[in-house]
């Protein structure tokens, strides 16, 4: 019964895959017909999550709530956001049978991490889609999602084998599905947070087809505080998976900290993000600088994840490669 | 009054460069010494200065990641000695395999801790002003804060500004009354939570730190190794490792003893991809403490707690039982030799020390395999981690074993610079092999050799650590605090009124501290509820539109 559960599984993750590089094709043609259009003010005047500017005030005039009506969705991106919630049903069902074939949680490998990580990341995408507009991320969330899937499932597969003793803990349940859990919000930052390096680069001269393109995306202000806002959900998220993983290693090895080289990644990976935070609130480095740093932690992220657990000896070698 | 282009608080206690302070850059001293101290130190208590130091924190962390380190590591740190002697200065120079209580990562540390400090103190000082301080007076100009509503609702001012206070008071906003001139109005408040849990959380960051430098003091642990039958007495030499805080006396010792009355392995033979792979350890032991006995199982997951200690089950192996003989067949050696595990189907690598009883002395580097297969070249090698076809086979070495020369050798390996090989690869004779129950001849007529069974062995780490309990409750208040101080708006609402006929002009608007996604919504829907709420019996009797 497992190996045929195991088999539907990655079947349905191949199909997620084709689904959503469908989706990315959908939103991909969104934004090229953007950059063949003149911009519209309706469009710059999109707005994400964000209320209006609380800091600093604005001039008289400027919080005057828009009587422009919303504009409607493309078709394009109507047909790339159906596409990602058909994918992400497939992707959701083959994380599902992973861990039914399994009997526990389709957490334990690399295979499993990076399954259960980019569910997360669509899920968290879907999910703020909901409260505001991020049509504009669609491309940059399903390019990255396919990449990642693409390399689980060609570089990271493994069947299904039991957990070894040490993995046998509630904290396995928590810790990790945290920690995931995190990285999505991490993830979807560092997405924003590049886009509104693009957007709040200047541009004198006569606007470029990149101009065109960002004119899609919501103003440099909403970015910045849209990234503020996943990044924070983050950093509580990433700070509850570092205080778990410090208890299950008193647990388990009989130290809460010693150092081990995922902890080293983990603690640095809070410290950047810990910057980060302080960069917002420090006049000088709000703004791009501070999307550096938020760029600079999500890579640490990926390294701590595709290459620490993979290439480096300690502790925590759950990789299953 | 506060104009609201700049901020209306002037919060001269935080940092001078936090985004929520007036637009002024500090200012250079030009007074002498105890100006530049002043002007040091509010370099150190900056934005800027924490936000460098919690860089340079993350950067300086990265060489423990690269390099092994002798906490987390100690066999990295012998490698990496062997295979980088060019490296050794460098290492030595800067603490590199003491990454973590190095000179330089602890600057980074205390001086972010002292930058940390400088900032909190003012701010708690101004923060318990705050909690005792009134809101601050309607602004002139409402319309210019960044959330703001007008509207004309029914109804006289006075019944408008009551149905605002007993919202606003719900809502657990502090207020005030102000009347001035021909318009009344409410300043509110709400969120001091806000500030409250962000310092609660870099105090909490703060008591982590003070718990760890003080705990570490009065923390232990050490290593045991244990093999089945084998019981041991827990005192400080019964321990193969110990490494005591600075104020662990011998007394606090804990005493007990432990038998491990057996350790059970379940092995997985039900899956072809994880065939052989443990499924459970379990050391099934016997433990006497304060004069009563008690079984009792420690697991991977599961310690044992005895006498304010915790046992964990940290590594396990095979150890074999030798016995050898003189050539008249007197016993001159006999024990079980632990075998430290060399890949996951547990080839294990072990010595043997015959100083005394044989005409020469005898070192012997022995193999372990528990289910012996081999190679198409003709090496050997173990294809599975549990006894079915187990062989140990010996090299044989005769010379000086270098236990006289009073400088501490290690049981697990053997300087055969002094020594002649005898048996096994390289020479003439081939080595020793041994099933269980099987003798074998040592070379030269030195005698024979034994393998009478082959137990397995636990690695035991006893642990006591004070900082647990305390660390785990600063880092919870941590965890609090931070979601506090993230998600806890902070707001002022201005609500104003002015009579127009039978009517009131009703204003209301807000600002937040900090980031604030609700802000506009929220004084909207105050405004709506003001305007549609009813009105108080007594005061107008207009019914509402």
């Amino acid at each position: 019964m497992t190996p045929f559960l195991d088999a539907l599984s990655l079947l349905l993750v191949y199909s997620a895959i084709a689904v959503y590089a469908a989706g990315f094709i959908a939103y991909t043609l969104d934004l090229a017909r953007r950059t063949a259009r003149r911009p519209t003010s309706a469009l710059a005047k999109e707005r994400v999550l964000a209320g209006p500017a609380t800091v600093p005030p604005a001039p008289p005039g400027a919080t005057e709530p828009t009587t422009e009506p919303a504009p409607g969705r493309s078709k394009a991106i109507r047909v790339g956001y159906a596409l990602t919630v058909l994918g992400w049903v497939l992707h959701v069902a083959a994380t599902v049978l992973r861990g039914i074939a399994a009997e526990r949680v389709p957490w334990a490998n690399m295979f499993e991490f990076s399954l259960t990580g980019t569910a997360l990341i669509i899920g968290t995408f879907l999910a703020v889609s909901i409260r505001g507009r991020l049509a504009f991320l669609g491309t940059a969330v399903l390019g990255l999602v396919v990449l990642l899937l693409g390399v689980a499932t060609v570089s990271f597969y493994v069947p299904v084998v039991p957990l070894m003793p040490a993995l046998q803990s509630g904290w396995l349940v928590i810790h990790v599905l945290v920690a995931l859990l995190a990285t999505a919000f991490f993830g979807l930052a560092f997405l924003v947070s590049i886009t509104y390096l693009f957007k709040s680069r200047r541009h004198p001269e006569q606007p470029t087809r990149l101009q065109r393109l960002l004119e899609a995306t919501p103003s440099a202000e909403d970015l910045d505080r849209l990234a503020y806002r996943l990044t924070i959900i983050g950093f509580i998220l990433w700070t509850f998976t570092l205080i778990a993983g410090a208890i299950w290693a008193g647990r388990a090895w009989g130290r809460f900290w010693g150092w081990d080289v995922k902890e080293v990644w983990t603690f640095i990976i809070w410290v950047l993000y810990a910057a980060y935070l302080h960069a917002m609130a420090t006049r000088g480095w709000h703004g791009r600088r501070a999307a550096w740093l938020c760029i600079t932690g999500f890579a640490a992220v990926l390294f701590n994840f595709g290459i620490v657990n993979v290439f480096f000896t300690g502790l925590h070698s759950y990789s299953g490669l | 009054m506060p104009t609201p282009s700049s901020t209306p608080e002037t919060d001269t206690t935080l940092p001078d460069d936090h985004i929520d302070r007036a637009g002024e850059s500090p200012s250079g001293p030009r007074l002498g010494v105890v100006g530049w101290l002043r002007w040091g130190w509010r370099q150190l208590t900056s934005m800027r200065t924490a936000l460098i130091l919690l860089l340079l924190l993350a950067l300086a962390a990265i060489p423990g990641s690269l390099i092994p380190q002798r906490s987390s590591d100690p066999n990295g740190v012998i490698q990496f000695d062997r295979n980088n002697p060019g490296w050794a200065w460098a290492v030595q120079l800067l603490q590199l395999h003491d990454v973590f209580g190095s000179v330089w990562f602890s600057a980074v540390y205390l001086l972010l801790f002292a930058s940390l400090v400088g900032c909190l103190i003012p701010r708690i000082r101004h923060h318990a002003q705050a909690l005792l301080a009134p809101p601050p007076a309607t602004p002139r100009n409402l319309q210019r804060l960044p959330a703001h509503d007008r509207r004309r609702v029914d109804g006289p001012p006075e019944d408008v500004l009551r149905i605002a206070e007993k919202e606003l008071r719900r809502q657990h906003y502090r207020l005030r009354r102000l009347d001035a001139g021909g318009e009344r109005s409410i300043a509110a408040e709400r969120g001091y939570l806000r500030e409250t849990g962000n310092l609660l959380f870099h105090l909490a960051l703060l008591a982590v730190l003070v718990v760890l430098a003080v705990g570490t003091g009065y923390r232990f642990t050490g290593q045991r190794i244990l093999v089945e039958g084998q019981t041991f007495a827990s005192t400080r030499i019964a321990y193969d490792s110990f490494t005591p805080g600075r104020f662990v006396t011998d007394a606090q010792i804990p005493q007990f003893t432990l038998t491990l009355d057996r350790f059970r392995v379940d092995y997985v033979e039900d899956n072809l991809n994880a065939l052989g792979m443990p499924r459970d350890f379990d050391a099934q032991v016997t433990v006497t403490a304060d004069g009563t006995q008690q079984s009792s199982s420690i697991r991977v997951n599961e310690p044992l707690s005895v006498a304010g200690t915790d046992i964990y089950l940290l590594g396990n192996g095979y150890a074999p039982t030798l016995t050898v003989r003189n050539p008249a067949g007197d016993v001159v050696f006999s024990d079980s030799i632990p075998f430290l595990p060399q890949d996951a189907n547990l080839t294990s690598l072990g010595v043997v020390k015959v100083p005394d009883g044989l005409a020469k002395q005898v070192g012997m580097i022995a193999l372990f395999y528990p289910t012996r297969a081999t190679a198409p070249g003709g090496a050997s090698y173990s294809s599975y981690p549990d006894l079915l076809d187990p062989v140990v086979t010996l090299d044989v070495y005769v010379g000086d074993l270098g236990l006289d020369s009073g400088v501490p050798v290690s049981v697990y390996s053997l300087d055969t610079s002094t020594m002649t090989q005898v048996a096994g690869r390289g020479t003439a004779t081939p080595a020793l092999e041994l099933t269980p129950g099987t003798t074998a001849p040592l070379p030269d007529g030195l005698g024979t050799i034994e393998l009478s069974s082959i137990p397995r062995f636990a690695s035991l780490d006893i642990a006591h650590d004070p900082t647990q309990a305390p660390t785990l409750i600063a880092a919870s208040a941590a965890v609090a605090g931070l979601a506090l101080s993230l998600f806890v708006p902070r707001r002022r609402i201005w609500v104003r009124v002015a009579a127009r006929g039978d009517q009131t002009q009703l204003e209301v608007a807000a600002l937040a501290r900090g980031d604030d996604p609700r802000l506009q919504s929220t004084v909207e829907a105050l405004a709506a509820r003001l305007e549609t709420a009813p009105r108080p019996p007594g005061g107008s009797d207009d019914p509402v539109p």
